[in-house]
């Protein structure tokens, strides 16, 4: 007969999820000294073996479309050079959706998480982020403000390393910044339209190393930060800050496990953690102290929720109802131009830093009469990239056959100037995820359920966006390369840009938060949510470096709680 | 406002190879110490050293004579091979598809999946049987005004002629699957002029690159 495997030691701090908010919340529970358990769903991460960096498409048979030809057939689920990092897909663990709507989760089951790949775009959240309703009447206010989030921004900037300049400009608060990177050559004609178009185009704020600091080398300018950075020149949780807390002796990891559900005690504290391991596919629980959830947005919420008992017979900390509500993601398009001006450009090597060397920070705050609220941060694109499976296919097509087709390329290369929009999109009654009580994932774990409604006004921005992109491309001298635009059509879906946020909100009403302002749980004082989903809204202003600073406070409040006997 | 420090020569120990200095420090990070000054060095230093295999430096990735296909028969693998210099055929500057194993390429991924070993046997049957019709030989040993009459119908308009309706599909393939394997390989890098993949000490952007695209964009400078 199976049974449930209980080891009689309490450990001081079990955290779940070891990305952007559980790596933080170990590299600072470690610092301060407590003793640390860290559950990953995913295996460890070696990034000697799993990162491609450097390596020339020639080097494998395939060129990179995965050794079954996979790219060629739709079947790749992300690009065979990338960090390991997971998908929206991920297989004997599936999600539902309500009828007639669409939202795409993004899982990943590595150490790590999603900070092996992310753009590591750092912005920090303005004042009128953290007081919305003040700022213009929508959303809902934070239970802090930005004075009070400031000095943890310094500490998360100075610890993973910035690039930034001073701008003193309000959608784009100033922070701790490593030294900027030179613009490339797309990029300083990017900055000449904005100056026509009165839109500020300002050096990027990047989580790459212009410096070497906290025992990483600087950046050697590679531009593959995607595929993972042998020299941890770019920021990940796991090389930054999981294996240094590895080597203080205070931290231990169990991979392979899959959170299951929080046991509560009679007086309803958590006690233990129940886990799938999935090598042997049998539950165990440890006992802790305190818990802290970071298992990213939508997974902090389910395990809240299929974490029911007689104490709690909505969920955990979920006395207000509010756990899976107000579920929002990144409002995205994007748009190509070719700009004939680069056209047989002397080469050289552009590669620098993986992304954008310059950006666009919102620039319309003050604009009266938008037809939507709040506002987008432009992403820049282009450059002599690595040429990769169908980088020439269009010119090749246009010619035909022949030599023709190496003159083409040699003159397309390097003439694509694309731009992303990142908008707001504010948290909805329409926008959630609850437990799908009909299904169940491989692991026997009762799955999610998500409800998803893109609002008019995210529409209009998309438009608002188009407009911008064009102008900007043709002040360049270009030309639009993109298919016809439909606003409705080519907006994001709902998961798409991977910056879920607000499941397990924060504030201070327990009838309408589940978090303090310490993101620790109104009803349950020894647990703590550390990813995003303690956010109150998802403002322009991709959430990770949010992440790292209001899990540095939250577990810091934890250490403290912990030191004077409340936890 | 860019203001980096010049780069300066990183001292490279000669007995020291890239990878190796690559698996020192990975290995440094793996084991969870802290680098020090003089491992943030080596790290730089390991980047800075030439790849295994530049553009500077290529190796054909053609198989020769001999190579023995993994999925075609030998017919078929020549025919693809000569289809593929006939759509990316060697210029002034670089060599054709056959340098950069385009064929090879194919033949490996047909082993591998059988979906694109269909594509491609098919589309490769259907040529020959095509050009027998039309000029009593296989496309191999027709002549090359006969083969580029062929491709002319097949690529002369997008999507090809009506009476190449039947090899549209593998034109395509072919088509996408060689030029891939052009840009892929060591001569079709170094024929577009990619020159990255290398490590820099600091970033910059050459002037006369920069001066180039902005005398001829709108902004004028």
């Amino acid at each position: 007969m199976l049974q449930v495997q209980r080891a009689p030691v309490v450990h001081d701090v079990v955290v779940i999820g070891s990305g952007a908010g559980g790596g933080t919340t170990v590299k600072v529970l470690t610092d301060l000294g407590i003793n640390v358990t860290l559950l990953e769903a995913g295996p460890m991460l070696e990034p000697m073996k799993d990162f491609k960096e450097h390596v020339w498409p020639w080097e494998v048979n395939h060129r990179g479309s995965g050794d079954h030809a996979e790219s060629y057939f739709g079947k790749q689920q992300w690009s065979y050079w990338n960090a390991p990092n997971g998908y929206w897909d991920v297989p004997g663990e599936p999600y539902s959706i309500a009828a007639g709507e669409e939202f795409r989760w993004f899982r990943s089951r590595i150490l790590g998480g999603r900070t092996n790949h992310y753009g590591r775009i750092s912005l920090r959240f303005s004042d009128y982020d953290f007081k919305p309703q003040a700022f213009d009447g929508l959303g809902f206010d934070w239970p802090v403000t930005y004075d009070e989030m400031s000095p943890w921004y310094d500490k998360a900037e100075e610890f993973i390393g910035v690039t930034g300049t001073q701008e003193g400009i309000r959608s784009a608060p100033d922070g701790k910044f490593l030294p900027p990177i030179a613009p490339r050559v797309h990029e300083m004609l990017v900055q000449r339209a904005g100056k026509k178009l009165n839109i500020p185009v300002i050096p990027s704020r990047m989580a790459m190393l212009t410096k070497s600091i906290h025992g990483r080398a600087a950046c050697h300018y590679c531009g593959q930060c995607g595929r993972g950075c042998h020299t941890a020149s770019a920021f990940t949780s796991s090389q930054a800050m999981i294996f240094p807390a590895m080597k203080t002796g205070k931290l231990n990891i169990i991979t392979g496990a899959m959170a299951r559900e929080l046991i509560v005690n009679d007086e309803g504290k958590i006690s233990a953690v129940s886990y799938i391991d999935k090598a042997t596919r049998t539950e165990k629980q440890i006992r802790a102290r305190a818990v802290v959830v970071a298992a990213s947005a939508c997974e902090s919420a389910r395990l809240l929720l299929n974490s029911k008992s007689t104490k709690f017979p909505n969920g955990l900390a979920n006395g207000s109802g509010v756990v899976g509500r107000y579920l929002t993601d990144t409002v995205g398009y994007s748009l190509g131009g070719a700009v004939p001006a680069l056209e047989n450009m002397p080469r050289h090597n552009c590669d620098g830093i993986g992304g954008m060397h310059v950006y666009v920070p919102w620039w319309e705050l003050d604009k009266k009469n938008k037809d939507f609220p709040r506002g987008y941060h432009i992403e820049i694109g282009g450059g002599f990239g690595m040429p990769q499976l169908g980088s020439f296919r269009g010119a090749a097509a246009n010619v035909g056959y022949g030599a023709g087709i190496k003159a083409a390329a040699r003159q397309q290369y390097g003439t694509n100037v694309s731009f992303s929009g990142r908008g707001e999109m504010i948290p909805n009654e329409f926008s959630y995820c609850e437990i799908d009580n009909a299904k169940v994932d491989q692991w026997g774990i009762p799955v999610l359920k998500f409800h998803w409604q893109s609002q008019p006004y995210e529409i209009k921005m998309v438009q608002h966006m188009h407009d911008t992109f064009t102008a900007m491309i043709e002040a360049m001298g270009g030309r639009v390369t993109n298919r016809a635009f439909d606003p409705a059509a080519n907006i994001s879906k709902g998961g798409q840009i991977i910056h879920e946020a607000g499941t397990v909100r924060m504030g201070d009403d327990p009838k309408k938060s589940a978090l303090n302002k310490w993101s620790q749980a109104h009803e349950v004082d020894n647990l703590v949510v550390a990813d995003a989903a303690p956010f109150n809204g998802n403002p322009d202003k991709n959430v990770t470096l949010t992440i790292v600073a209001n899990a540095w406070r939250a577990a810091e409040h934890l250490a403290d709680e912990m030191k004077k006997g409340n936890v | 406002m860019y203001d980096h420090a010049k780069p300066s020569e990183p001292t490279i120990n000669p007995d020291v190879s890239r990878r190796d200095l690559f698996r020192i420090v990975g290995t440094t990070l793996l084991s969870a110490e802290l680098l020090s000054a003089q491992d943030v060095k080596d790290a730089h230093a390991a980047m800075a050293m030439p790849s295994p295999v530049t553009a500077s430096n290529v190796k054909s990735l053609n198989g020769g004579p001999n190579y023995i296909p993994k999925h075609f028969n030998q017919h078929h693998f020549k025919t693809m091979r000569h289809l593929g210099d006939l759509i990316m055929p060697a210029d002034a500057t670089s060599p054709a598809a056959s340098e950069a194993g385009a064929a090879e390429f194919i033949d490996f991924l047909c082993s591998r999946n059988e979906d694109l070993a269909a594509i491609f046997d098919g589309g490769l049957a259907w040529l020959d049987e095509f050009t027998i019709h039309k000029y009593g030989t296989d496309f191999l040993t027709s002549k090359p005004a006969e083969q580029t009459a062929v491709l002319d119908l097949a690529y002369g308009t997008r999507g090809g002629s009506p009476e190449t309706a039947g090899g549209a599909q593998f034109f395509m393939w072919a088509r996408n699957m060689v030029v891939d394997a052009y840009y892929t390989s060591p001569v079709g890098v170094k024929d577009i002029g990619y020159m990255g993949n290398t490590a820099m000490s600091s970033f910059s952007v050459p002037q006369e690159a920069a001066d180039y695209a902005l005398k001829r964009s709108p902004f004028g400078s």
